[in-house]
């Protein structure tokens, strides 16, 4: 119980180190941010004072306060959850954009990483297993799949299959024509149909690394004792190989996986930009563009959070399946 | 994007030094055909990113053929504002190994210092390394660096380079903190210290050495992940714009329609270079594995060609453990 | 080092082999090839102790694993056979069987005993898992309920408490783990036990009651032992046979407290002197291959007047030690 604890301090410090951090950005780099902005709506014409002054409340950059207020109102905003208002998307709440956006890029990314995640193991494992056999060689491709950068294999496949043999659609997140968002097989079966490709691309080109991880380990392992006492006891090699190696061999993947969330972040806002799906990466991006602060800063935290909480669960979820970590609390 | 591999696992119990097996000239790696072709790869490619720019013609010359495919002028045919891409390319490579090295450098440093410094220390130190790494892995990387790079509207390659640099050297010293944990507990440094060498002695002479191999298989990752980083970054236009890298390229030639206008020239010369890059770099730390960790070694195919069984016997021998 | 004590209980060691080994040799196809164990022959009596004593490297481990063919490559047996005889009088030559029979003769006919206080158990699965599946897999007929109450027996038959079921390997000590991998090699009232250097990791008091439980528990059910160890004076106390084995041979084989008092063997009379003893004189060290005091016989005396040296009886196989 004591080492539960200690980890969600630890995850809390983290928390309030990505928050500090969210909040002290704006204010070291180079140009005050409501210049910037200010500058760009001054392309369009005359800006006024109060114009100057809103943006400012709406930033939260209020300069005449100290800084430690403005932290504590920072904070305090996030507490009551006001992330600000999108200048982008104006007059959506940054929390709205987020509600919309977030629920894409979890289904799409989320599911692609974990249908990786287990492909790759359960070859991996059948690849270390029969050391030598047809699955051995899916690793040189896989391995050299992982090397290409991700956003090209995309464009490539998109390339191929979207434009040459206009086997999927190009972009969008569903048929925005011919479905009705809602619980029904039409939009369902949209959504599918615009993710397939995505998700292929994320697939083809994450699951060399836990396939080569995975396949290492399982060789690993079987130089092990324990695994010579498996085999001294007749068991079927079914059962060796479930029980014994792979419970053990896919502990490294495990804890591998909750630091490749990061990394699956990172992945996602590159395949929203070229497939063009409406998730959050494609907001941020956005964000990005048109110099809206208080969206980027909201999704940067949601993002934060996100990462925090799934390298949390998956932290306690090492700790249910390796014993041995309970014991180190 | 890559993820780790065993090197990041717990380290194996067996001898430090690795045994030479097959190294000749004193090389502490196998010479095996995995390595030899990453290598020769990797080598060419440095290569063309240190001679190229001296023999091609003017990258940013613009001319009145738009966008052309190979031809003889051309090599790799033009840009649709009718620059060669073959001169691009060289000077991209030169600019994205630059990235790659840079923070190379930069991360195993910050990864080295924080890593195995702290761990080798112990104490409050250890703890106080351990949280602010563990809090900076988990911080996700990408996310941050488009942020920092939105507020910068110019950047220059060692800005890029820096700003990646400080975001991918966590997940180093995690595995460094691990491993040297490890060998610290060994019986030779203890009897070091019972003999009474100094600390920075026992660090420098004792546990660095048998780092090399796992330092050298990190770097390789940060470069891998440095240049895909900063492709990824230069496509969404938050790269290097200025200059050119693989990215930028690739960044170029998406905004001028390459794709869909069936520009192959210009647009798959970049990435395949890249993905050639990241593969002959994936090799070379493969063969650094092995040497890593020594059970691999025995049971590669390069092992088992050691062994004086015909074919049948090992099949047989297969056959009967499986 | 005292005398083999005489106090072993009323077993009838059976006239009937259990397990004959004939001419078996196993060569490490390696380069240069190391032969690892040269044309051994054993005989395993019903309900016998045979010691198998020697010092590292000289194969008893690789003799072990040979005859239950749990051998990995590139280790390989280049001849020879291990038989073994069931009570009903049919002959298993392992050498011949196919790897279904193999997996489903093993455990139930020859068990084995690791060092349980090394990495032979599974660090992520509970104890109880970890005996069960020898049920699941031989016993398939096997209630819930009966199984797990089987465990329990045998738990408590080695001397642990029944509820250490569900612990975890690592949180068991060295000298229960041992016990708890005696009890896993129990399970299917085998004939034969082969136990590779049980106590060695242990410490001197749990090594007693370790031993003490083997003998008292091959008392009970009756069942033969391959007893592997470097320690002689050990096998002394326990085995009813004991042979010796050097460099991939069996140099010599006998009663144990005939191989105590009167050796026939030069190498047999070292490993015996070697381990001191509380009284008496120091005895010599035999140390690997090389022992200085045969070194010393085989050389040429300088002093003048003197001749050459005796010779010893049989020269040590030069520099060929298993891995």
């Amino acid at each position: 119980m004591r080492y539960l604890a200690w980890k969600i301090g630890f995850y809390v410090i983290a928390l309030w180190a990505a928050l500090t951090l969210n909040f002290f950005i704006p204010r070291w780099m180079p140009g005050d941010p409501v210049d910037i902005l200010i500058a760009k709506l001054a392309q369009h014409g005359p800006v006024a004072p109060a114009t100057r002054r809103s943006i400012e409340a709406l930033l939260g950059t209020d300069s005449s306060q100290p800084l430690w207020q403005q932290y504590a109102q920072y904070l305090h905003n996030l507490a009551t959850g006001n992330l600000g208002v999108s200048v982008t998307f104006f007059p959506s709440s940054v929390g709205q954009i987020i509600a919309q956006t977030l629920p894409w890029t979890i289904g799409l990314i989320g599911l692609a990483t974990v249908i990786s995640f287990v492909l790759g193991i359960g070859l991996g494992t059948a690849a270390g297993w029969k050391r030598g056999s047809w699955i051995d060689n899916l690793i040189p491709v896989t391995t050299m799949l992982q090397s290409v950068p991700y956003f090209w294999l995309a464009l490539i496949l998109l390339f191929v299959l979207g434009s040459t043999f206009s086997l999927f659609p190009l972009n969008g997140g569903y048929d925005v024509y011919g479905t009705t968002p809602g619980w029904n097989s039409g939009f369902i079966g949209s959504v599918a149909y615009y993710g397939a490709l995505p998700a292929l691309t994320i697939v083809l080109s994450s699951v060399g690394g836990w396939m080569l991880g995975m396949r290492n380990m399982m060789v690993s392992t079987l130089s092990e004792d324990y695994m010579v006492t498996a085999e001294a006891k007749g068991l079927r090699p079914l059962r060796i190989m479930r029980r014994y190696a792979s419970r053990n061999a896919v502990l490294p993947s495990i804890s591998g996986f909750a630091i490749s969330l990061g990394f699956v972040v990172a992945g996602s806002i590159v395949t929203e930009a070229v497939f063009s799906y409406p998730g959050i990466g494609s907001a941020l991006l956005q964000a990005v563009t048109s110099n809206d602060y208080a969206l980027m800063q909201g999704i940067f935290l949601i993002i934060t959070v996100s990462v925090l909480a799934a390298n949390l669960l998956v932290d306690l979820l090492y700790t249910v399946i390796d014993p041995r970590t309970r014991a180190r609390a | 994007m890559a993820t780790t591999t065993t090197s990041s696992s717990a380290p194996a119990g067996s001898a430090a030094a690795p045994r030479a097996r097959r190294a000749r000239r004193g090389l502490p790696v196998a010479r095996t055909p995995k390595l030899v072709t990453g290598v020769v790869i990797g080598a060419l490619i440095v290569l063309l990113a240190v001679v190229g720019p001296f023999v091609v013609q003017d990258p940013s010359r613009v001319s009145d053929v738009g966008l052309a495919g190979p031809s003889g002028a051309h090599w790799l045919g033009t840009t649709q504002t009718g620059q060669d891409v073959l001169a691009q390319l060289a000077y991209a490579t030169r600019g994205s190994l630059t990235v790659g090295a840079i923070v190379g450098v930069v991360a195993l440093a910050l990864s080295a210092f924080f890593g195995i410094v702290g761990a080798y220390a112990g104490g409050w130190l250890d703890e106080g390394f351990s949280l602010f790494t563990n809090v900076v892995l988990v911080i996700p990387g990408l996310p941050l660096v488009i942020v920092i790079s939105s507020y910068v509207p110019n950047k220059s390659i060692w800005l890029v380079a820096l700003v990646l640099s400080l975001t991918s050297w966590a997940g180093s010293a995690r595995v460094l903190r691990g491993w040297t944990l490890s060998l610290r507990n060994r019986d030779y440094v203890a009897a070091s210290r019972v003999a009474g060498e100094k600390r920075w002695r026992i660090l420098l002479v004792e546990i660095l050495p048998n780092l090399v191999p796992l330092l050298a298989s990190q770097m390789v990752f940060a470069v891998i992940f440095a240049i895909l980083g900063e492709a990824g970054l230069s496509f969404l236009g938050l790269g290097a714009s200025g200059s050119f890298t693989w990215g930028t390229m690739l960044y170029f030639a998406q905004n001028g329609l390459a794709l869909r206008l069936g520009a192959w020239w210009w647009f798959i010369p970049p990435g395949l270079l890249l993905a050639l890059f990241g593969a002959a770099l994936s090799l070379i730390n493969f063969s650094i594995d092995e040497v890593v960790n020594p059970k691999l070694r025995q049971q590669t195919r390069g092992a088992r060609k050691g062994w004086r069984m015909t074919r049948q016997q090992l099949a047989r021998a297969e056959e009967e453990t499986r | 080092m005292s005398a083999p004590s005489q106090t072993r209980g009323p077993v009838a060691v059976g006239a009937h082999p259990v397990l004959t080994v004939e001419g078996l040799s196993i060569d490490y196809l390696v380069d240069p090839v190391v032969h690892a164990v040269q044309d051994v022959s054993l005989t395993l009596r019903r309900g016998e102790v045979l010691g198998l004593a020697g010092e590292s490297g000289c194969g008893k481990s690789t003799l072990a694993y040979g005859i239950v063919r749990l051998l990995k490559p590139p280790a390989s047996i280049t001849a020879g056979r291990a038989v073994f005889h069931s009570r009903a009088g049919t002959e298993i030559d392992w050498g011949t069987l196919g790897r279904e029979e193999l997996r489903a003769t093993r455990w139930d006919k020859i068990s084995m005993v690791f060092q349980g206080a090394m990495n032979s158990l599974n660090p992520v699965t509970t104890i109880r898992e970890q005996l069960e599946d020898v049920f699941l897999t031989h016993r398939p007929e096997m209630g819930k309920r009966e199984r797990r109450d089987r465990c329990g027996d045998l738990l408590e038959r080695v001397g642990v408490d029944r509820n250490r079921l569900k612990a975890f390997p690592h949180e068991l000590s060295g000298g229960m783990r041992q016990r708890v991998m005696i009890a896993m090699a129990l399970a299917l009232e085998p004939q034969v036990m082969i136990m590779d250097e049980p106590t060695t990791a242990l410490d001197v008091v749990v090594q007693r009651e370790i031993l003490r439980e083997i003998t008292r528990l091959r008392d009970e059910l009756g069942f033969a032992v391959v007893f592997i160890t470097h320690d002689l004076p050990l096998l002394l106390e326990i085995s009813d046979r004991i042979a010796v084995m050097r460099g991939g041979r069996i140099v010599e084989t006998g009663a144990a407290g005939d191989l105590y008092r009167d050796p026939q063997h030069e190498y047999t009379r070292r490993l015996l002197a070697s381990f001191p003893s509380l009284t008496g004189e120091r005895g010599g060290f035999v140390r690997g291959d090389v022992d200085e005091r045969l070194l010393e016989q085989d050389a040429v005396r300088t002093d003048a007047g003197a001749g050459p040296a005796p010779r010893a009886a049989t020269p040590p196989p030069a520099g060929e030690e298993a891995p």
